[in-house]
């Protein structure tokens, strides 16, 4: 980017700006394996246009099966896209649709550590493509929700099947969504709202 | 057909054992070692604010004639409160590029950060009733 002129920088257009008011914004992870949905998912929801942040590292060539000394470094380039929705003119909600490659997570400080919650999406085409997602988020202790993207030629197991395959507990919520519709969209985060709650509710009496 | 099997795992066990040497080549585009990747601008850089993804950042003055045209870019964005990913996704720069810059604009009272609400142990009813109500309006 040229920045000799800041002026000519695109920023959110007039009725994306936030008001004075907005206090403090949470988010939410969407996660899941390669072209399972996510970017879909952030373009239903937001009320802005998806944007994108971008994160570059570089990879130090040296290491056991390196040649020793060896300072060449390779750059990577990782995306991720989210949207946004304004909850009150306090509260603000970021959704984050995360990169396929769950090893780049830790690049981006608290993505996960501070995310309220998180969707796992799925294609029943190929289940084991989230099954490394969800792994990790249970190891971090992020809790979350499954959707299950309907594609049109995809298997359709019923629900207890899939649990069992996941290997998921039967307080975590499986639903199916179409992820290109904002509604149906709308429906997995409130129930991912309504897990988190139910979990709330659980944690306040222990 | 039955679906291919996951195995659950618990919290707290995500150190794994480091992967076999002289297992599968690497693909092109994959990196093997997350533990020796280092963001760009966090080598020798010094101190970083604690700034998360979507913390809100509110410009406090214009730009000074003393802002570098990064700096100057920034602060126009910000007239109104903007996260910090918008920021990074807008001026096309890393996130860690923008924290960097932002640090300096903290220090100097250029901005103002606003603080995420992160999860908790126990999550605040309110506010997850709060967000089940805005979703509601969509
Ligand atoms: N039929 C159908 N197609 C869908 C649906 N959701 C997404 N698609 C299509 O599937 C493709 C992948 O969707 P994306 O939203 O890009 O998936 P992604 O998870 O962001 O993919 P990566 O970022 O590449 O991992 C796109 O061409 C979508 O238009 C769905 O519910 N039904
Ligand atoms: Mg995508």
């Amino acid at each position: 980017m040229d920045f000799k002129n800041s002026d000519t920088i695109p920023g959110p257009r007039t009725e994306d700006r936030l008001p004075h008011t907005a206090e403090a914004a949470v988010k939410i992870v969407i996660v899941g394996g390669f072209g399972v949905g996510k970017t879909t998912m952030v373009g239903s929801v937001s009320e802005i246009r998806p944007l994108t942040t971008e994160e570059t590292m570089t990879q130090a060539g040296i290491g056991v099966d390196d040649n020793y000394g060896s300072p060449s470094k390779t750059a990577t380039t990782v995306a991720m896209d989210f949207g946004r929705i304004s909850i009150t003119d306090e509260l603000v909600l970021y959704l984050f649709g995360t990169p396929g490659q769950e090893r780049f997570w830790f690049l981006w400080n608290g993505l996960f550590e501070g995310a309220l919650g998180a969707v796992v999406l799925v294609d029943t085409r190929r289940l084991e493509v989230s099954f490394d997602v969800m792994g990790r988020l249970e190891e971090r202790g992020v809790p979350f929700v499954v959707a299950v993207n309907t594609f049109p030629d995809a298997p359709r197991y019923p629900v207890a099947e899939l649990r069992t395959a996941l290997d998921l507990p039967e307080e975590i919520p499986i639903l199916d969504c179409d992820v290109r519709r904002r509604a149906s969209s709308r429906d997995v985060l409130m129930t991912l709202m309504r897990f988190l709650h139910s979990l709330a509710m659980k944690g306040a009496l222990t | 057909m039955t679906p291919p099997q996951r195995q659950r795992r618990s919290p707290g066990s995500d150190r794994p054992a480091a992967p076999a040497p002289g297992g599968a080549p690497a693909k092109e585009g994959e990196v093997r070692n997350p533990e020796r990747l280092f963001v760009i601008g966090g080598e020798g850089g010094g101190e970083r604010a604690d700034i998360d993804l979507v913390t809100l950042i509110v410009a406090r003055a214009d730009p000074p004639v003393s802002a570098t045209p990064e700096q100057a870019a920034l602060l126009r964005l910000c007239a109104a409160p903007l996260s910090v990913a918008e920021l990074s996704a807008y001026l096309s720069l890393p996130f860690s590029v923008v924290t960097v810059l932002l640090t300096d604009l903290l220090a100097s009272e250029l901005v103002q950060a606003r603080a995420p609400i992160v999860r908790q142990k126990v999550a605040d009813r309110n506010l997850l009733e709060a967000v089940m109500h805005g979703l509601q309006k969509l």
